[in-house]
């Protein structure tokens, strides 16, 4: 068991080092970095340019430097805790992600217990009454929540809500509080308005996890084990939870391994619909403008998320079904 | 003497898209404490769905339409419980269903959850239904896998399902059958899915266990030799309705109703008359056609023996990995050092229990496969092939002549081709013939197997379990084949499905001069069926000979062993169950010289007329006779 979790770890190295060379290749494969562009524009609007600035930057980065060295660099200071520095915004990249990360890992974790506790309920309910007209009408209202874009729902929910309340449902606070420090007041805020772009993202995931849980419960309702369950006399709500929800569990706890770079990159048009000060809208940016250092840490980043992402579902999964657990590593 | 349980004029419907399809016409038996009640009757007469009534967990398509089930608790004055009258999930079903009846399934390997450990499964019902503390009630846990067989309970009580053998998982299941004293347990074919030494120690331990703990047993089956060595009361189901009724040996005596008559007569035993035939009840009507029969001829002075196989071994390496190298894990040896030959139009039976590399060895001999050494030669008409080292051209004409039936007629057809595409696919991939030949072929191999030729459209979920198989055979003889390898082709059928499979299979051998390699662990079977015998355990052969010199005088301690096991649809012959218990011919090491495998396993030795066993040192003739 520790040897495996030893074993996994390890192996995080060689593949993030991989990932990290495919990165850095991608956003340097467009012509021109940054720094060219920005040059370039000042000229064009008559300005001077800050040579200081540009010789800083350019020695800093290495831009002059063959791409190898200039990878190693980057490569090395995200060791260090050092993801570089954006060019767009003038300083470095964890300062400008730094306070999005925050509102995007709550808005994400709230989307998610939302999903969760929506789709929960309702896909088991859809299973054990299959055919019903429950089932049936939840059904439908789940395809349409796969089948409506979430921008468009947030456009729509938008209008709604400007005509008919007379607010403003864009963004995460208050306007008083942006820019300043976190208080007690202002995280009230920021979950007073959470929920409508949660419901607006959430709406698609509740959707597609309802189908699925439905239809792997149903699977699990028709196993033999469960008629052997009821066969001992145990009561129907004891039976479902103990045995066909715990199996169909498996595919939940998979899942987890993609949930986690969701929650960063998570809902990018969406965000921009609802101009949500999240990291989403940011990445999108960094890409149009060649902002490479922002870019690619923030791609890096979210390679970092996938990898520990299936790291963590392969261990949940191991705790929770012996037969991983018990004949792993063992191939016939 | 009042019923422990009473069943009058049950009928159920089942509901399939709004047409109502019965399944019981009204059927009533009784049960009394302490007695053994054999169900008996083929795959959709009704049997478990009687049992699904009685527990109340009938599936909710089911729909009781008529009748009552009445149970009387025993030692209790109240009047009997109407089952059927009970909310299928209420308090009072729940009550009964557990801890008065209880229920052990088919299937083994998917009855257990395989989330939750032994320990856990078996002592739910007991913490359901009895107030007893954690400690006393694992105490009891383990004290019944004890008395199940676990050599080691406490261990047992932390083992999953899928860490056990089959014989194991089934007495875990009987163990949490019994864990509460149940006054009735319903046994739905529990050794249908196992090995013939384990079913008849299964057997004999829910003779045991019946005696010791005074409950009645219900046991749904369709093998009468289960039912002759454990019955007091059989009742015959046929098509939903009761057609016979009684003792045992009233019925075995002088079987009444057509359909028991015919189900005797069913079932291949050991005392046949040479030439004697199984009557199946529902009998093939095939007819060969001038496409089939047309073969090439064998040159006068060709080999007698088709095909012969020399020294083949094959190991399979479980790999464990550590974590900087790979550990070599345990070498399993599937197939070690087999030797043995067919002759032409003749069949060879291969008898062995689950494991002992039985369907292994057929796959190498077809090449599907590949052997870690020996050889294997196909004599085929004059030439000869080496088929260890042949080239892939040679290959594809050699599997033109050797062609494989397979076990699972569910799972062996490909559900999205009709019959028509199934029969035609092999004359498709040889290349064979125009699209008339084929269409002509595929009409004829139809009728060949005694199916019309119009089904050929369908699809196969439109056949049963029977006609499915007989689709199987006749696409393994859409090429004319010499050999045809056939593993475990009737274990997954039915007692009267099995003969009709049975004379098929036999019929077409004589009438296309086709030669057999038959896989089975059902001893009954291959005697009907196989000319020479050889029985393997754990990868090698232990003995092999002609058919009637094995089954008059088996020799090695295995064979005895299994013969000994087999069960007779005769209530004269029962079959030890207390030696059977014991299972002391199970275990090599255990087996009396000079048979033991105690530092090497010996070697097959000739004691005349093509008898060869399995022993160690200098050919003791003298202890032939032991």
């Amino acid at each position: 068991m520790l040897r495996y979790i030893v074993k996994r770890v390890l192996l995080m190295i060689p593949t993030l080092i991989a990932v990290s060379v495919i990165v850095f290749t991608i956003i340097q494969l467009p012509p021109g970095n940054y720094l060219e562009s920005y040059i370039a524009e000042l000229q064009a609007q008559g300005e001077t340019v800050d040579q200081q600035k540009v010789d800083f930057l350019r020695q800093y980065y290495g831009l002059d430097k063959p791409l190898p060295q200039q990878y190693l660099r980057w490569a090395g200071g995200m060791l260090k805790g050092d993801f570089g520095y954006s060019f767009e915004f003038n300083m470095p990249v964890t300062k400008v992600v730094g306070d999005r990360m925050f509102l995007t890992i709550i808005i994400s974790l709230v989307t998610v217990l939302f999903t969760w506790a929506i789709a929960f309920p309702i896909g088991i309910y859809s299973a054990t009454h299959q055919y019903s007209w429950g089932d049936y009408g939840l059904s439908l209202l789940g395809f349409l929540g796969i089948a409506i874009p979430n921008f468009m729902l947030a456009l729509i929910m938008m209008y709604v809500a400007n005509v008919y309340f007379g607010t403003s449902i864009g963004g995460l606070m208050d306007p008083q509080y942006i820019g300043k420090p976190w208080t007690w007041d202002k995280l009230m805020s920021v979950l007073a308005h959470s929920w409508i772009p949660v419901v607006v993202i959430g709406t698609g995931g509740t959707a597609g996890m309802i189908r699925r849980l439905r239809a792997n419960l149903l699977d699990e309702l028709k196993k033999q084990y469960v008629v052997t369950a009821r066969a001992k006399g145990l009561p129907p709500g004891k039976l479902l939870r103990k045995y066909p929800l715990r199996m169909a569990l498996n595919f939940f706890v998979s899942d987890i391994g993609s949930l986690l770079p969701q929650i960063i990159s998570g809902a990018e048009i969406t965000a921009v619909v609802l101009s949500l000060p999240t990291t989403g809208p940011m990445l999108l940016a960094a890409l149009k403008s060649q902002d490479m250092y922002l870019a690619g840490s923030f791609l890096m980043f979210l390679a970092v998320l996938i990898v520990i992402g299936v790291l963590v579902s392969d261990l949940a999964l191991m705790a929770l079904d012996p037969r991983i657990r018990l004949t792993g590593g063992i191939s016939r | 003497m009042t019923d422990l349980i009473s069943v009058r004029d049950l009928s159920i419907e089942f509901d399939n898209r709004g047409t109502a399809v019965p399944a019981l016409r009204g059927i009533s038996f009784r049960i009394q404490p302490g007695a053994t009640v054999a169900l008996v009757g083929e795959s959709g007469s009704g049997k478990s769905v009687t049992a699904q009534a009685m527990m109340g967990i009938l599936p909710s398509t089911a729909r009781i339409t008529g009748g009552r089930i009445l149970f009387a608790e025993p030692g209790v004055a109240a009047p009997p419980v109407d089952v059927t009258k009970l909310a299928r999930d209420g308090r009072r079903m729940r009550r009964i269903r557990g801890r008065h009846i209880s229920m052990i399934f088919q299937e083994p390997m998917v009855s257990l959850s395989p989330l939750h450990t032994i320990g856990d499964q078996v002592s739910e019902a007991l913490f359901l239904h009895r107030h007893v503390s954690r400690r006393a009630g694992m105490q009891r846990t383990a004290a019944m896998l004890g008395l199940v067989g676990f050599p080691d309970p406490d261990r047992a009580l932390r083992s999953y399902p899928f860490e056990l053998s089959g014989g194991l998982r089934q007495r875990a299941m009987i163990a949490m059958a019994l864990i509460c004293g149940p006054s009735l347990l319903i046994a739905d074919e529990p050794t249908t899915a196992l090995d013939v030494t384990v079913q008849a120690q299964i057997l004999a331990l829910i003779n045991d266990l019946q005696a010791e703990l005074g409950m009645a047993v219900m046991i749904i089956t369709h093998d009468l030799g289960v039912v002759a060595n454990v019955a007091d009361e059989v009742v015959v189901l046929y098509e939903g309705r009761v057609v016979e009724q009684g003792t045992i040996e009233a019925l075995f005596e002088k079987p009444g109703h057509p359909y028991l008559k015919a189900l005797l007569r069913a079932v291949p035993h050991f005392d046949m008359q040479p030439g004697e035939r199984l009557e199946s009840i529902r009998a093939v009507d095939y007819q060969t056609g001038p496409l089939i029969e047309k073969n090439e001829p064998w040159p006068a002075d060709a080999s007698d023996v088709l095909l012969d196989v020399r020294h083949v071994s094959k190991s399979f390496a479980t790999k464990a990995s550590g974590l900087f190298q790979r550990r070599a894990g345990k070498t399993i040896r599937a197939v070690d050092d087999v030797s043995f030959a067919i002759r032409r139009g003749t069949c060879l039976g291969l008898v062995g229990e689950s494991g002992c590399g039985k369907t292994t060895l057929s796959k190498i001999v077809m090449r599907a496969i590949e052997a870690d050494a020996g050889d294997i030669r196909y004599h085929d008409r004059g030439r000869t092939l080496d088929v260890v080292h042949a080239s892939e051209p040679e290959l594809l004409e050699f599997r033109r002549r050797v062609q494989y039936i397979f076990q699972d007629p569910f799972s062996s057809l490909n559900p999205r081709m009709t019959v028509f595409d199934i029969l035609r696919e092999p004359l498709v991939i040889h290349g064979i013939g125009d699209a008339d030949y084929r269409a002509a072929m595929a009409k004829e191999l139809m009728r060949l197997v005694g199916l019309d030729p119009r089904f050929l459209n369908r699809y196969p979920h439109s056949f049963s379990g029977g006609q499915r198989q007989r689709i199987g055979i006749a696409r393994a003889l859409a090429l004319k084949p010499d050999l045809v390898l056939c593993d475990e082709p009737v274990s997954a059928l039915d007692v009267s499905i099995q003969a009709q499979v049975l004379n098929l299979l036999k019929d077409l051998q004589a009438e296309l001069g086709l030669t057999y390699l038959f896989v089975s662990h059902n001893l009954a079977v291959v005697d009907y069926i196989a000319d020479d015998i050889a029985v393997m355990c754990r990868g090698r052969i232990v003995e092999a000979a002609p058919r009637a010199a094995l089954f008059r005088e088996p020799l090695h301690p295995y064979t005895r062993g299994l013969l000994a096991a087999v069960p007779y649809p005769d209530i004269h012959r029962k079959l030890d169950l207390a030696a059977v218990l014991e299972g002391a011919a199970r275990s090599p090491a255990q087996w009396p010289a000079p048979y033991d495998w105690s530092g090497d396993a010996g070697e097959l030795v000739d004691v005349g007329d093509r008898h060869f066993v399995r022993m160690r040192g200098e050919p003791a003739r003298t202890g032939v006779a032991a």
